[in-house]
């Protein structure tokens, strides 16, 4: 039994090892950036680490960052549920926003009592935005187009679609407002803070409200993280992620999986732009908040795809994000924060990869000291590496090119 | 024979010319946790055909990397012709005059043979590939070797002989005067491996030295002048093939008795466990790879394939196991028409599969034990309740498995990527029985494994068999075949074109029928 902790306990801090040299490369990096504009890195770091002088100041930088962290999250989380199956969804960023859309105006448009409205909505963006995924689902297993090109594409299309709505159909402004949005959500559809957890434990009180849909967050998040480790569903999807001629060999659908795993991803992907839809804006407007999808590929990178560390990743960028404005309070471009994210996802790639092989080199060192036979690892090309270090990309579907008659 | 651990006696009549072409002392090489060469003696003469022969997995391949410059020794000289040599790369070794014939063929498909040959070393003339040279120096070897080589068909329409052939080629056209050929005839059937061996006696004649590594010992009595045998990482003695008897050699390799794939008893039942009618896979543009197959696989009863890789063996599995659509016929399971079931269906219903390649589609190499033991058992206990992973049962299992089948690992928690392939068999080998499947379609079973797994993978299908199995077997192992089988079908270009009694067949005849030499009339 204490073999197997210990055993645990090794493959946890080697999974660890490359997320976090990542982050110190970066920062290394980053301070190289500074040091070269003229800038004092230390001075920057000084500042990216102060919340702020009063303790008000302080709970507001962390509810800043919470905030901030919730939609990056479950964008991260919407990312990774297609990375473990292989597929990359670049999609999430016109899932997000044209299911935020959608939900906005549909809440508005309906009456119903308070929780029955905010699920309403919920599901609604969670019905869009696994529609919208759906679409590059269904184009891959019938017709062969990588989900790549095709979720690039229907980003286009659906930020272009939005914003044809929200200037059309689904207008709620006076045609005199400066910015277009859809007609505000009626109180019912609202989700009520949590600033009052903040208070009652005995925090000063913020200036902004703690979103209350950080509790649906983690909902989701460990709803996530049983159906992939726990489930017959989440095996047969990890198992199309690690090798999908054996999963295929091992009796599961490529093309039923690959929608399935599409759809889910892209339902999670629905949520991204909820958080900040209940819990402050109440419309959808030409200003929402964008980006988010493409930044959850990042935080899905960082986290390895496992719900944990894409909640620590997700708190992270968030925190990166919140540092842009005092930055630029001491001369220092914004954009450095966006160099340090940057960095971070590309020595991040590096990292999983040389974090991979010292995990399989000490899993083998340990079999040989059993067997004293040399491993069979095959010729040189484990199925399906991708960029995360951990799953493929891009898998393809076995060579069957037409669908089953 | 020298004695067992020493090193490789000295012939001590008509020492040629002094230094051998070819001297290992001490060779060592560890990788991590493993030794995978010790302390290696091999001395091989100028001139000669020299065999290295061991089992699967006893160091050959890594022996002869080292001395292809593929990686560096921890510890020993490398001499050749007297000189000690260090290699950096295949590129240093290249210069040095050794050269390499791989198993798996290094060829572009869309090119001609010239283009394959000069590839990495092209002769130019204002910067551009000078054909005219390249096909004298070519048709030159070609010719000197006796190697028959057209400088202008494609590689893609050439056969497994021709392109080996190609391959030593290439070696000759980088002046290579040592050949290494990596179980060379691992892909040929009896009539290629003639032709081979014809051209080996060529090369000898020209005064070039063969290193010939393979683990077919009439082959390698049959062609060698000398031979070295590896056990366990480390050369244990040499023997003189014309005073050596086989089974003499094989003992020295196993260092044990001999394991046999024979079954005599016949434990055939009547009830049809597996009936194929008409069975056709239609392919991409071209002839079907499977055309209008039938057979029949009762309980009790092991129906062998042979023939040739790549003659519709893959695809038929493949459609057994639905995972690819028939173009016609029908596939019927105990009776019920599983013709339209998914591969999940099947499995569920007693399908078990041990598939050809295990890396691609036998296992996850990234996963741990336990997870390969639910692969392909995922909706059934003890891997599932319900709708989750029951990792409990699964990992006790797994336990099971290990202890049972000899599957040799830290435990049911390690990476699949860290066993030797031998393991890695006998734990799918050990999961595809643990369901009680009622077919099971083995494809290669024991291939690539060392001699003691196959030994206990071949108990353990025969006493599955015993118990009412029937079994699917493709191999490429001909003896296997014919010692498992009890009846026996050739698969030609996508058909069977010959049903043959194993007992009363031989390799050759074997050979024969796989390369449409002999047809199913003759043997009427």
């Amino acid at each position: 039994m204490s073999g197997r902790v210990v055993a645990t306990l090794r493959r946890v801090g080697l999974s660890l090892l490359g997320p976090a040299i990542a982050v110190a490369v970066a920062m290394a990096i980053s301070a190289v950036v500074i040091a070269l504009i003229g800038e004092d890195p230390l001075e920057a770091l000084e500042v990216m680490v102060d919340l702020g002088e009063t303790p008000r100041a302080e709970v507001q930088s962390i509810v800043v960052i919470f905030n901030r962290a919730i939609p990056l999250f479950l964008s991260g989380l919407a990312v990774s549920i297609a990375f473990r199956m292989g597929l990359f969804n670049i999609g999430v960023e016109g899932q997000y926003r044209l299911a935020t859309l959608v939900a906005a105006a549909a809440g508005a448009a309906v009456v119903l009592p308070a929780p029955l409205h905010v699920l309403f909505v919920i599901v609604v963006a969670m019905a869009v935005g696994a529609g919208w995924a759906g679409i590059a689902a269904v184009l891959k297993v019938t017709r062969g187009v990588s989900e790549v090109i095709s979720s690039i594409m229907l980003n286009a299309i659906a930020l272009g679609l939005a914003a044809y709505l929200v200037v059309g159909p689904f207008r709620g402004s006076a045609e005199t407002a400066s910015i277009v949005s859809t007609t505000p959500l009626p109180e019912s559809a609202h989700v009520p803070p949590l600033t009052g957890l903040l208070t009652g434990l005995g925090l000063a009180e913020p200036r902004s409200e703690l979103f209350g849909f950080l509790v649906i967050a983690l909902v989701v998040g460990v709803l996530v993280a049983v159906l992939l480790a726990r489930t017959r569903f989440g095996f047969d999807l990890r198992a199309t992620g690690l090798s999908p001629s054996a999963a295929s060999a091992s009796g599961v659908n490529a093309r039923t999986m690959t929608v399935k795993a599409m759809l889910l991803s892209g339902a999670v992907a629905g949520l991204v732009g909820l958080p900040q839809l209940l819990g402050s804006t109440y419309v959808y407007s030409t200003e929402f908040t964008a980006g988010l999808g493409f930044t959850g590929i990042a935080v899905a990178l960082l986290g390895r795809n496992n719900p944990l560390g894409i909640a620590v990743a997700a708190l992270l960028f968030a925190f990166l994000d919140r540092a842009a404005l005092p930055l630029q309070s001491i001369d220092i471009p914004s954009s450095v924060v966006t160099i340090i994210q940057g960095t971070i996802v590309l020595s991040v790639v590096i990292a999983n990869e040389v974090a991979r092989r010292l995990a399989r080199r000490s899993a083998e060192r340990e079999a040989a000291a059993v067997t004293g036979a040399p491993p069979d690892p095959g010729s040189g090309s484990a199925p399906g590496n991708g960029p995360d270090g951990t799953q493929r990309v891009g898998a393809t579907l076995p060579e069957t090119t037409e669908p089953r008659a | 024979m020298a004695a067992p651990g020493g090193p490789p006696a000295h012939e001590g009549e008509g020492e040629r010319s002094a230094a051998p072409a070819v001297e290992l002392r001490g060779i060592t090489k560890r990788f991590p946790g493993v030794v995978a060469n010790r302390d290696i003696e091999l001395r091989v003469r100028r001139g000669e055909v020299h065999a290295i022969v061991g089992e699967n997995g006893a160091g050959k391949s890594t022996l002869m990397k080292t001395l292809y410059g593929e990686h560096r020794p921890d510890e020993g000289q490398i001499l050749v012709d007297g000189r000690e040599v260090s290699f950096r790369s295949p590129s240093d070794a290249i210069a040095a005059g050794i050269g390499m014939v791989h198993q798996h063929f290094m060829l572009a498909d869309y090119f001609t043979v010239l283009e394959n040959v000069v590839l990495g070393s092209e002769p130019t003339r204002g910067g551009r590939l000078d054909r005219a040279a390249a096909r004298r120096r070519i048709t030159e070897i070609s010719e000197r070797y006796n190697l028959g080589l057209d400088p202008d068909a494609l590689v893609e329409d050439l056969g497994v002989g021709d392109r080996q052939r190609v391959e030593i080629a290439k070696v000759l056209y980088r002046n290579a005067r040592i050949l290494i050929l990596d179980e060379p005839t691992a892909v040929l059937v009896p009539q290629e491996v003639d032709e081979l061996f014809g051209n080996l006696a060529e090369l000898k004649r020209e005064g070039l030295t063969v290193i010939f590594i393979s683990h077919k010992l009439d082959e390698v009595r049959r062609v060698a002048d000398s031979i070295t045998v590896i056990r366990r990482g480390t050369t244990v003695g040499s023997a003189d093939p014309r005073t050596t008897s086989t089974r003499q050699l094989a003992e020295m390799m196993v260092g044990s008795e001999l394991p046999t794939p024979e079954t005599r008893t016949s434990t055939v039942r009547e009830t049809p466990v597996l009936t194929l009618s008409s069975v056709t896979v239609a392919g991409i543009g071209g002839r079907a790879p499977v055309e209008d197959v039938s057979l029949t696989v009762r309980e009790g009863e092991v129906v062998g394939i042979a023939g040739v890789e790549g003659n519709g063996q893959a695809e038929l599995v493949d459609a057994i196991m639905g995972l690819r659509p028939l173009s016609g016929g029908t596939v019927s399971f105990l009776g019920d028409d599983i013709t339209t079931w998914s591969t999940r269906a099947r499995r569920e219903a007693g399908i078990g599969f041990i598939p050809e390649d295990r890396h691609r589609q036998g296992m996850l190499l990234e996963a741990p034990l336990w997870e390969n033991r639910v692969l392909g058992h995922q909706t059934r206990p003890p891997a599932a309740k319900g709708w989750f992973i029951d990792r409990r049962s699964a990992r006790a299992d797994t336990e099971r498995i290990m202890q049972q089948y000899d599957v040799r690992a830290p435990g049911p928690d390690t990476l699949a990527v860290a066993l030797s392939g031998g393991n890695q068999q006998k734990l799918i080998v050990g999961r595809e029985m643990s369901a009680g499947p009622r077919l099971l379609v083995a494809a290669h079973p024991t291939r690539g494994v060392d001699v003691g797994a196959q030994a206990v993978i071949w108990g353990l299908l025969k006493a599955a068999r015993r118990e009412g199995l029937g079994i699917v077997l493709i191999s490429a192992d001909l003896d296997e075949l014919i010692g498992l089988s009890d009846s026996l079908h050739v698969m030609l270009r996508g058909r069977l074109v010959a049903r043959l009694d194993p007992d009363g067949v031989t390799p050759e005849d074997l050979g024969g029928y796989m390369t449409g030499a002999r047809t199913a009339e003759d043997a009427a």
